[in-house]
């Protein structure tokens, strides 16, 4: 097992690498244009030309040794500084890294509380009225866009009842009640929308398992339909529903790219629109990694995860 | 006489009649498909037709007309500067099908491509494909959308093509997985012991097989592609204003207005949520009917 999780993270490392490799030129092919913005703002370029700016962001020198530099330091933990702030690009994905987290955790909760117990419900009873408009809902969750969603919760409440969702962020350490009530709108909306595929996808799955055999035999020796469900049916119709969650990643932080951005919540996404705003290349690169890190730990959770929720299931390395 | 040979002589012979059939099939056995394909042909004829269709210029200012609730007049009211909101939905929807159609079409070009060479060809090359698409797909949508844009610049072509080489990469793996099953045919042996060149083989053999799939595919990427460039818009990274897109209505800088008219903010999410809701049964009706393998998967 530990063996197997060793070698899962090593594979990480080429792709990285090459993902790193990506971001980094593409992200640097027109070089001139931080330059341009800075000289554009007399304050911060005052009394420097073009070549002293570009000398002292280290951007004079060809593409291939600002990588190598780049990544020399990336391996020790050093992802550079932001080229307008001068701060370590590290301290501010650290800074902003636990308030995606926090949203993301909150509307992975919110999606697989509202999918697992809705999609067990619409599995037992399948075609009734329930069924019907459990799934017609779920349908309809998959199309509408979460922004406009996140835009009509900001607008529509202002306009009926005066109440609008607070947007001076509050930090979860300063005061944990004020930032949940802050969080939980754009969670809910975010896991709302995640949730419509896998209640989809725990319907199918434990329809299938509820004609298995060993079910079958379970409600023959009598056990009460509760337990059959949540011990034999549903354990066993979660493998691919995990799967799912860990495809869904990807969307999680997109989701909670453009969350950050409609509650004004200080996140990754915030970071990544005002780094791309300045074309401050270190910072969306470093974002562009950790975020990629991040899918992949997911993945590599699910991975495990098979194990716990399948005792058959063994990590050879 | 001679058309029977030549039906009987033409692999593969596509049947006559074929489109009609589906159409039946899909309006006697799908109802919500059957709904989503008329939103979705609205969708089209009011994009093409926008020109004919809106009342007044997407563009066209009117002071003393601002922030006019839905009458008469202005069916979806007016927004700040007095342009008529359902004029610039129409226009919206004349971008939202030119990207959605030109940026699906090449994604499902690109998946094709990638996939078959990956699946036919198999081994090293396959490997080394697959482990590139990974990487590709590590990364959330969203963020290579921004980091991309914020290279190229906002901006139609531009948006288009990196969304259609975002979602081509992505896709490729279904194409891909469409293609190993059809490659272990009898028929592919066949053409391979007489001689068959890989090209030939390709198109003729493989090509036609997976076509259904690849069908199914481009469907159901015009919507994510519509909902990813409405996104993107509204992010203000993607078709800049004021061309008149659906995401763009929606953005920031529209929602201090929407306190004063949330007819603002309605209309365009609406017809968002309709088209992509559209696409999405229609895509399942096709599934169903063209490709019953594939049933459940999205």
């Amino acid at each position: 097992m530990a063996t197997y999780v060793v070698q899962r993270l090593l594979a990480l490392i080429p792709t990285l690498f090459f993902a790193s490799l990506i971001v980094f030129v593409t992200v640097r092919l027109i070089p001139g244009s931080v330059i341009d913005l800075m000289l554009s703002q007399n304050d911060i370029a005052v009394g420097k030309d073009r070549a002293q700016l570009e000398a002292a962001l280290g951007l004079d020198r060809p593409v291939h040794v600002q990588y190598l530099r780049w990544a020399g330091a990336a391996v020790r933990g050093d992802l550079g500084r932001s080229l307008w702030q001068n701060t370590p690009v590290t301290a501010q994905l650290v800074d902003r890294l636990p308030v995606t987290f926090e949203l993301g955790a909150l509307a992975l909760t919110v999606a697989l509380g509202l999918a697992l117990p809705i999609g067990v419900y619409s599995a037992v009873h399948q075609d009734t009225m329930g069924d019907h408009v459990v799934r017609s809902f779920s349908i309809l969750m998959l199309a509408i866009p979460g922004f406009w969603l996140g835009t009509l919760v900001m607008v529509l409440p202002s306009i009926w009842w005066g109440w609008s969702p607070a947007i001076k962020y509050v930090a979860l350490r300063q005061d944990p009640w004020a930032n949940l009530a802050q969080m939980v709108v754009p969670a809910v909306i975010l896991g709302t929308s995640l949730s419509a595929f896998t209640m989809r996808l725990t319907r199918t799955m434990m329809l299938e398992v509820l004609r298995q055999d060993y079910v079958r035999t379970a409600f023959a020796k009598g056990l009460s339909p509760g337990p059959v469900v949540v011990r034999h049916a549903l354990r066993n119709a979660l493998i691919p529903v995990v799967t799912l969650i860990g495809l869904q990643a990807p969307l999680l932080i997109g989701g909670a790219v453009i969350m950050e951005q409609i509650f004004v919540i200080p996140g990754m996404g915030q970071l990544l629109l005002e780094a791309v705003g300045q074309r401050d290349y270190p910072i969306i690169t470093g974002v562009f990694l950790v975020l990629g890190v991040c899918v992949m730990l997911i993945n590599l959770l699910v991975d495990l995860s098979y194990g716990v929720l399948d005792p058959r299931i063994r990590y050879r390395a | 006489m001679s058309t029977v040979a030549l039906e009987v002589a033409g692999t593969p012979v596509r049947p006559r009649g074929a489109v009609a059939g589906f159409v039946i099939r899909l309006v006697r056995d799908k109802p919500l498909g059957t709904f989503g394909a008329v939103v979705f042909l609205l969708f089209l004829a009011s994009g093409a037709l926008a020109g004919v269709l809106a009342p007044y210029g997407m563009n066209e200012i009117s002071p003393i007309n601002r922030m006019k609730p839905p009458s008469l007049a202005f069916p979806f009211g007016t927004d700040n500067l007095g342009r008529d909101m359902l004029s610039r939905i129409l226009y919206g929807a004349r971008l939202s099908v030119i990207i959605g159609f030109c940026a699906a079409g090449l994604a499902t070009v690109l998946s094709v491509a990638i996939g078959v060479v990956s699946g036919y060809l198999g081994g090293r090359v396959d490997m080394t494909m697959q482990r590139f698409v990974d990487a590709w797909m590590t990364f959330p949508d969203l963020v290579i959308l921004i980091a991309v844009v914020s290279v190229v610049g906002p901006g139609m072509v531009q948006v288009t093509v990196v969304l259609g080489l975002l979602y081509g990469i992505a896709g490729s793996r279904i194409v891909r997985g469409a293609v190993v099953s059809v490659r272990e045919n009898l028929y592919v042996d066949a053409a391979q012991s007489l001689g068959a060149g890989t090209p030939r083989i390709l198109w003729r053999h493989i090509l036609p097989n997976v076509l259904p799939p690849v069908i199914v595919l481009f469907t159901t990427r015009v919507g994510v592609v519509i909902l990813a460039e409405a996104g993107l818009s509204f992010l203000g990274l993607g078709v800049p204003p004021p061309a008149p897109t659906w995401g763009g209505m929606l953005s920031g800088s529209g929602r201090a207005y929407m306190y004063q008219g949330p007819w603002l903010a309605l209309a365009p999410g609406l017809c968002l949520t309709l088209v992509v809701y559209a696409v999405n049964m229609f895509g399942d009706a096709l599934r169903d009917l063209l490709d019953p393998r594939m049933r459940g998967t999205r």
